[in-house]
């Protein structure tokens, strides 16, 4: 490889980005797929099959860690170590530290998924780690900070581009709410008790498992968003005043609501109302990115008709706008009455995390690829085609998702003219096995939209690896005569 | 102050982060800790004898929560479905919290008595043998396993550090019998752990297997506590609503 650190791309540290981005597609596949699987369990329980390790329980905190961890994590450590070193003009900072936390992330997640599946877990959603991976993680973020915050100390520009503050308030925010969250006594290597219990212990999960969205699945990704939407359009952020504010907005805001997880529960009623209130004012600093975003388009719209990356991108945007504002609207007590315990969540989750999430990290990587390896991408089609295939799964699986909710939510609280229940809740499951069917259907589509892209990438990667050795074979040939 | 003084310096940009994104979780949970009327005063909530809380771990393990929530809203269906909403101080001893956040299966916060131990151990076995159209995992392992009884003195030390009043000297063990009566507080007796947990096996056969512990029998006796350790008759409704 010494001629390739003679090119002049190599004036940053692209290797560490290109192995995080060829992760983050491994852990999409696989997370994703699990996802597929237990949706599929859901609607044919058969599926279970009596063997303890597949069983819903245990694999669904695979699938949320492989696809939050896994995929979103490593497309943001890719993302976050391209755009450092692009916006400041410096190379990666200490780059054995960068590439301890590349094998850190991706040991960690891959221990995580094989400790769930034999049972160990700390039963805490979206925190299920047991402690010792905990402690592992916490060594690999403090390590991702000091490679981020001293590659931005390193800059050769006076000012710190907008990306960047996204990404130093997700690292920063993560660290806080990982370590407070996951306190605990341990009895063993394998199990611990959380130190806090009932309500308390309640919402400090929710303030982290609401704040992971927030910084982990939103702020992290407005970063990336707010580097690839304005390099791949050709234009500057529309409004650099906007950006100021409702990056401030949002990262005081979001830390506020994660009561709205408890609404009516044993937590307390001033806790609750206090989420609610700010999970509606969150709304204009979301939608200020969204605008911030998609309006960086003007004067170029006609981009949408010829470039899928930007369709990706503006789609992403779109269904950032929907869910936060069907977040509010969810946080609001009377609607969470319904809603909660419903799937009407889940498929609120999935329109930010397939929609928003999935697809900005999509056209940014379909960006990012041919500047990583120096070569066009190996189909256009077909990026068209993964475009597609996963749009129609999100919309299948949310409108499946809506029905299943919506319709659950409805039957548990009617009531017949005698003032009795009108169903019992086994009424309400089997009314749920046809939303089910669509709901797998539509994860179903957008795996196959990966695959799709996998397979594109794959033929790019190897199109740029048979272009290298014929540069090098002509070189040997020429050094050979001389 | 300018923005470009912040954008343009790391170290504050830095520090301000921090403040901002702090101030949420300090107004919101720190107080939990300290205002006293965050968990109701009410008696009869009493740490899990060994067999419960070994059953608990297992209830983790398998990650019920994901689908079975332990939290009843104070509405009308709820209150017919399940019964009473459920008090923050039915939870209090609970490490990790478990009450879920999606109910693919019902509530089970007051599940316990409703259904008898046969029930309970033909159902976690074989969940469409006796309700058809449910979608429940099987666990029949859960039978055919014995249930590891060797560390359950560790994990009441590990809850006793954590706050849980479970006895270790003659003093806690007399404040236990006062606050939980003498049944209960023998239970709550660490050097008495395993012993404890052999007898309500051996007395309550859970599993209905006599002579036998298995991780059944430790599930099942879990479930058969839940939401019954308050007598919600010696309290009048209005009596709650003052706490929240």
């Amino acid at each position: 490889m010494a001629q390739s650190s003679a090119l002049p791309a190599e004036q940053y540290n692209y290797d560490i980005v290109r192995k995080f981005t060829i992760m983050a597609m491994v852990w999409a596949v696989l997370g994703m797929s699990v996802g597929v699987y237990i949706a599929s369990e859901l609607a044919w329980p058969f599926l279970n099959f009596d063997i303890p390790q597949l069983t819903f329980g245990r694999l669904r905190p695979v699938h949320t860690t492989l696809v939050i961890f896994g995929f979103g994590g490593s497309a943001l450590f890719a993302t976050s170590y391209y755009v450092v070193q692009r916006t400041c003009q410096a190379r990666l900072a200490f780059p054995w530290v960068a590439e301890f936390t590349f094998w850190g992330w991706t040991g960690g997640v891959a221990l995580g998924a094989l400790s769930y599946v034999s049972g160990i877990t700390q039963g805490r959603e979206y925190a299920e780690f047991e402690w010792p991976l905990d402690i592992a993680i916490t060594l690999v973020w403090v390590s991702y900070f000091a490679v981020y915050v001293e590659t931005i100390r390193r800059r050769s520009q006076p000012h710190i581009y907008v990306a960047n503050w996204f990404y130093l308030a997700f690292i920063v925010a993560v660290a806080l709410l990982h370590i407070f969250n996951n306190l605990a006594v341990p009895i063993s290597l394998t199990k611990s008790y959380s130190l806090f219990s009932g309500v308390q212990d309640a919402m400090t999960q929710w303030w982290y498992g609401h704040n992971a969205v927030g910084f982990f699945l939103t702020a992290a990704f407005l970063g990336m968003m707010y580097y690839f939407v304005p390099k791949q359009a050709g234009r500057p952020v529309y409004s650099y005043r906007l950006s100021i504010i409702h990056f401030w907005a949002l990262i005081f805001l979001y830390m506020w609501a994660g009561g709205h997880h408890l609404h009516w529960t044993s937590l307390p009623d001033w806790v609750s109302t206090l989420a609610a209130t700010f999970s509606i004012i969150l709304l204009m600093p979301s939608w200020g990115g969204m605008i911030n975003g998609i309006m960086t388009l003007s004067g170029a719209w006609d981009k949408l008709r010829s470039d899928p990356i930007m369709l990706f991108l503006i789609t992403s945007l779109s269904f950032y706008g929907m869910s936060t504002f069907e977040g509010p609207l969810m946080s609001l007590k009377s609607v969470n009455a319904l809603s909660h315990y419903t799937d009407w969540t889940i498929g609120h989750v999935h329109s930010g995390a397939l929609g928003w999430v999935a697809l900005v990290s999509f056209g940014s990587f379909y960006h990012l690829i041919p500047r990583l390896w120096e070569k066009k991408m190996y189909s256009q089609t077909l990026i068209y085609v993964h475009f597609w295939l996963a749009t129609i799964g999100i919309v299948l699986y949310i409108t499946s998702m809506w029905v299943a909710g919506i319709g659950q939510g409805l039957m548990l609280r009617s009531f017949d003219d005698y003032g009795n229940l009108a169903y019992t809740f086994i009424e309400t499951v089997e009314f749920m096995h046809t939303p089910y069917v669509w709901r797998a259907l539509g994860g179903a589509f957008f795996v196959s939209g990966v695959l799709v892209m996998v397979y594109n990438m794959a033929m790019t990667l190897r199109a740029a690896r048979r272009e290298q050795a014929d540069v090098e074979a002509k070189l040997a040939a020429k050094l050979a005569k001389a | 102050m300018r923005h470009e003084h912040i954008e343009t310096n790391s170290g504050l940009m830095l520090l301000l982060i921090l403040v901002v994104i702090s101030i949420g979780g300090l107004v919101e949970i720190v107080p939990l800790f300290y205002i006293n009327e965050t968990i109701e005063k009410v008696d009869g909530v009493r740490p899990y004898t060994p067999l419960e809380l070994r059953g608990r771990d297992i209830y983790v393990r398998e990650g019920c929560y994901l689908c079975h929530s332990q939290q009843i809203r104070p509405f009308r269906d709820e209150w017919l479905r399940y019964g009473h909403y459920s008090l923050a101080a039915e939870s209090q001893y609970d490490h990790p919290f478990q009450w879920g956040s999606k109910r693919t299966g019902p509530d089970l916060a007051r599940l316990g008595g409703k259904y008898s131990n046969q029930w309970h151990v033909q159902h976690l076995k074989a969940p469409r043998s006796v309700v058809p159209q449910s979608i429940m995992p099987n666990y029949p392992w859960l039978l055919n396993t014995e249930l590891d009884t060797s560390d359950v003195a560790d994990r009441m030390r590990a809850l006793r550090a954590t706050g849980v009043p479970y006895s270790v000297t003659q003093a806690e063990y007399e404040a236990n019998v006062k606050k939980f009566g003498e049944a209960v507080a023998v239970q709550l007796d660490i050097s008495k752990a395993r012993d404890s947990l052999f007898n309500q096996a051996r007395e309550r056969d859970f599993d209905g297997l006599p002579g036998q512990i298995t991780e059944m029998e430790a599930l099942v006796a879990y479930l058969q506590v839940l939401g019954t350790m308050v007598d919600f008759t010696k309290y009048d409704e209005g009596y709650f609503a003052t706490f929240r």
